[in-house]
């Protein structure tokens, strides 16, 4: 299949504004008449449901959390970005634009980036109507900050908790449409799988976690805003119950994934402590504004941090990126703070982690303005650590954050699979191979409330959509395939519990194809991946039945998954033979050990077609060109 | 490691939300003091999945304190001793060798256990959907800095929109009353101008949505406080008396007005 990007013609700054007025619209009559269904209630999901339904549409959503207001949106901490230039230190949609096509290394389409650039005024405003409390100045005016990868200072925030803020206002916009009935909300339902009905995404399969039972919920169009698949390395930033069963689901159904191994690895995290773990913790990089990033000169430096004088420490982001320093992107703190640890001159007791010190913004601000600043992440670190990071700086060490790659989306955010849109972090679309810092919350609340209201009805405006309940056989296959699954699962009857085989894909997915990646890694992973899901399926076990809340079943059916997914990642790591963002091969990099694209050959989009249950994958490619930020090496230097 | 610690545990075990519950003991051995508390239970469904028992039901997501998912009570107290912790954000290191560590679920009749630890807590959703929120469509909004909010205000709002809706706050009162909850939410969206256009209307309905689920009255406890995670205040609810009261008095007296009563 032809991919064909959709984007519309015209200058740059036009296309949205020119597509928006070509684009076929629902008679305000007529959209009651349709119904959508949304799965996912975080931030793209949430704000799509909350403007489908104000439009008129009738919504369904569902989550498998117990309330839409736990969506994983809700951790994002350090904020959002804004092109409104409040600070009048030289922002504007273009420079936004430009700097997240960069930061992305020019693996972003363009003509996306530059709407989500145009679109990022109009989300600040609207977020500040339905009552997000950002942090504002004594003026009463909205406060700004800056963020890795950025010169100016664009980014919107309510204290640590951006995230959750914003996720409160898009739940609550959402809400406020549930009680007036234009969205029925079903919580505790697990999306299993995607019914085509000839060829058009017209239904899903849910299990209601409560009585097990398989449920079929038919509507005109899908939309999955389900999230990023960071679990598929066991350990991550992500919650527990984050997951790439809708996506990867949705794939075996013909949706095409794009460019899996672009995954972010997070720069500040606390860092591992034992085996035991079962998730880690992000520490905002907001603290890079005022922390400072060393490690001692010496090798196996064991004093503590008040007996290694200024000279005897290597402040090596500041020294090596001097115009950007501690405020570089993800990817490059990340792959440094893995340079100096494998040179043998991490901290702490496992020497996989570099400091993160706040003496000097103390010294300078005070610790109550510290206190004001950060203090719910200080607060944070001191109980998973029991330091105090006010007396001694913090630990960090890089992890997985975020994943860039997700299904393949048009302009209009539609995948391959015609009616199936997908929004947020589960899509492809934005960041390229690196996403920078307070550009996720960005998209996906654009994808939601400003990109699909518009782009769903050109969809419903363009077909002849035929009426299709549950009834209609395709339903019943997939119910079929869905229960076959369960049972399978609860049939194996091994001895071994799912979680030890998930902790083992991710041993496998960080050696081979974490930070960085090369060749033979990836080819080992490759081999031992499928040899992993074989044991799986012979000796998991999951108790209890499929008919009740069974937690259980529910985590197996992930792993499993994952167990898939995970062979495709690497699958993918392996093709894209150079060095871009958050994918970094050994092989193809500067002998300063930055990373090296190969826009000759690779300056494209991979997108990976399902052949079914044991055969290659196709992989199709859609080239990207740049007419307006032209392609150069990224330099922070 | 020579750290390594034993507890006892007496967890709460119910089939479904008709069947009775009750205590059961489980050992939890090679506990860590850098184990989270939900990590500890990880270790001991994974010991009762390979014995071929049903592992423990309980909720959590996050695992950083944000998400509200997790909901234990601990030795009496909703998310255990410390303060200002979700029981995500429960150390090992804070129980002793040997100790016996009593696990509930929350006990409210508005709360109905659904699974040993896990709760329906729906009625939250409802309230939230009875009123909390800002009437404001999409498209519609005007320049975010075209209305200035004073910082105290966005301040206070703030320290109010802090909530995780979790339910500590009903777990721990004698009443069983979501008063903190419910003023956390009128106090978030009533201290921003934005929200005041529909101040009266919010309060009437997310109050009267509260009492139709069955939750208790407020009788100055100020256990909700306690056992908040976020440490928000009791003064919210000071401050939705307030606007309660105004609330209906206005109601009253436009009712009055219009020829009714």
């Amino acid at each position: 299949m032809l991919l064909d990007s959709k984007i519309p013609p015209g200058p740059i700054e036009k296309k949205w504004t020119n597509h928006i007025f070509d684009m076929k619209l629902v008679n305000p009559a007529n959209k009651r008449k349709h119904s959508v269904i949304v799965v996912g209630s975080g931030l793209a999901g949430a704000s799509a449901s909350a403007s489908l339904a104000e439009l008129g549409y009738h919504v369904k959503t569902f989550t498998f959390h117990d309330s839409p207001r736990r969506a994983h949106s809700i951790a994002a901490q350090g904020g959002i970005n804004a092109a409104k230039n409040y600070p009048n230190d030289g922002d504007s949609v273009h420079r936004l634009f430009y700097d997240t096509v960069k930061g992305g290394d020019f693996r972003a389409r363009e003509a996306n980036v530059h709407r989500l650039a145009e679109i990022s005024v109009q989300i600040i405003d609207h977020c500040v109507a339905i009552g997000v409390p950002f942090a504002r100045e004594y003026g009463g005016l909205l406060d700004n900050r800056s963020f890795g990868g950025a010169q100016v200072s664009r980014t919107f925030y309510a204290r640590g908790q951006t995230g959750q803020q914003l996720l409160i206002g898009a739940y609550q916009s959402m809400m406020r449409q549930v009680g007036a009935g234009q969205v029925d909300l079903y919580t505790r339902r697990e999306f299993l799988d995607l019914v085509l009905v000839e060829g058009q995404a017209r239904g899903i399969i849910v299990r209601n976690l409560v009585t097990g039972a398989l449920e079929r919920h038919a509507a005109d169009a899908v939309i999955l805003a389900t999230g990023g698949y960071g679990r598929v390395f066991y350990l991550s930033t992500n919650a527990m119950g984050c997951n790439v069963t809708a996506t990867w689901r949705a794939h075996k159904r013909g949706a095409y994934f794009a460019n899996p191994c672009y995954t972010q690895i997070h720069p500040t995290c606390i860092p591992v402590s034992g085996d035991h773990q079962s998730k880690l913790t992000l520490m905002s990089e907001s603290l890079r504004n005022d922390g400072r990033v060393w490690v001692p000169k010496k090798q196996g430096d064991k004093r503590p941090v008040d007996q290694i004088p200024e000279s005897e420490r290597f402040y090596f982001l500041e020294e090596r990126y001097p115009s950007f320093g501690n405020l570089v992107p993800r990817d490059v703190a990340s792959r440094n703070a893995k340079m100096v640890c494998d040179q043998g001159l991490g901290v702490g007791e496992s020497g996989l982690s570099v400091y993160l010190d706040f003496a000097d913004a103390i010294k300078r601000l005070g610790e109550g303005k510290v206190r004001e600043k950060y203090g719910n992440l200080f607060h944070m670190y001191g109980k998973i650590t029991d330091e105090n990071p006010y007396q001694v700086p913090m630990r960090i060490y890089p992890a997985v954050h975020y994943t860039m790659g997700g299904l393949w989306v048009d302009y209009n955010l539609m995948s391959n699979v015609p009616g199936l849109h997908v929004l947020g972090e589960a899509n492809f679309s934005d960041h390229g191979a690196n996403r920078l810092g307070a550009s996720a919350l960005m998209q996906g609340l654009a994808d939601g409330f400003f990109v699909i209201p518009f782009t769903l009805g050109n969809y419903l405006a363009s077909q002849k959509l035929a009426k299709v309940t549950t009834d209609h056989p395709a339903f019943a296959d997939a119910e079929k395939t869905v229960s076959g699954h369960i049972s399978r699962l609860l049939g194996v009857n091994g001895k071994t519990p799912a979680v030890e085989f998930h902790r083992e894909l991710g041993k496998i997915m960080w050696n081979q194809c974490g930070m960085a990646r090369n060749e033979a890694g990836l080819k080992q992973a490759l081999e031992e991946i499928p040899k992993l899901r074989e044991r799986f399926w012979r000796e998991v076990k999951v108790t209890g039945k499929s008919g009740d809340l069974n937690q259980g079943l529910e985590e197996a059916g992930r792993i499993a998954d994952f167990l898939e997914f995970g062979e495709l990642l690497c699958l993918d790591a392996l093709t894209r033979k150079e060095s871009c963002g958050g994918h970094f091969r050994e092989e193809y990099s500067t002998p300063e050990g930055e990373a090296k694209r190969d826009d000759e050959n690779f300056c494209h989009v991979a997108a990976w077609e399902s052949k079914g249950e044991g055969q290659t994958p196709v992989r199709h490619e859609e080239a990207l060109t740049f007419d307006n930020v032209h392609l150069a090496t990224r330099s922070y230097k | 490691m020579s750290n390594k610690m034993k507890v006892k545990l007496r967890v709460w075990r119910q089939k479904s939300k008709d069947q009775k519950g009750e205590f059961k003991e489980y050992t939890a051995h090679d506990i860590l003091p850098d184990m989270s508390f939900l990590e500890m239970l990880d270790e001991v469904n994974s010991d009762l999945i390979r014995k071929g028992e049903e592992p423990i039901a309980f909720e959590s997501d996050c695992r950083e304190g944000i998400c509200g998912t997790c909901s234990c009570v601990v030795n009496g107290m909703p998310h255990g001793p410390e303060k200002g912790t979700t029981v995500c954000q429960l150390f090992m290191r804070s129980f002793k060798e040997g100790e016996t560590v009593v696990i509930e679920p929350w006990r409210s009749a508005a709360f109905p256990v659904m699974k040993d630890l896990v709760v329906d807590r729906q009625a939250f959703d409802d309230i939230i959907a009875a009123g909390g929120f800002i009437s404001a469509r999409t498209g519609s909004a005007p320049d975010a800095n075209g209305l200035p909010v004073p910082k105290a205000n966005a301040d206070a709002a703030m320290d109010a929109a802090a909530c995780i809706g979790c339910g500590a706050c009903v777990a721990a009162c004698p009443n069983a009353s979501a008063m903190l909850f419910v003023a956390a939410k009128v106090s978030h969206l009533g201290l921003l101008p934005q929200g005041r256009p529909e101040a009266e209307r919010r309060v009437l309905a997310m109050v009267g949505k509260m009492d139709e689920s069955g939750f208790g009255n407020c009788s100055n406890h100020y256990e909700c406080e306690a056992a908040c995670p976020k440490e928000i205040s009791v003064e919210n609810i000071a401050r939705m008396n307030r606007e309660y009261g105004l609330a209906s008095l206005a109601g009253k007296e436009k009712s009055r007005a219009e020829g009714g009563i």
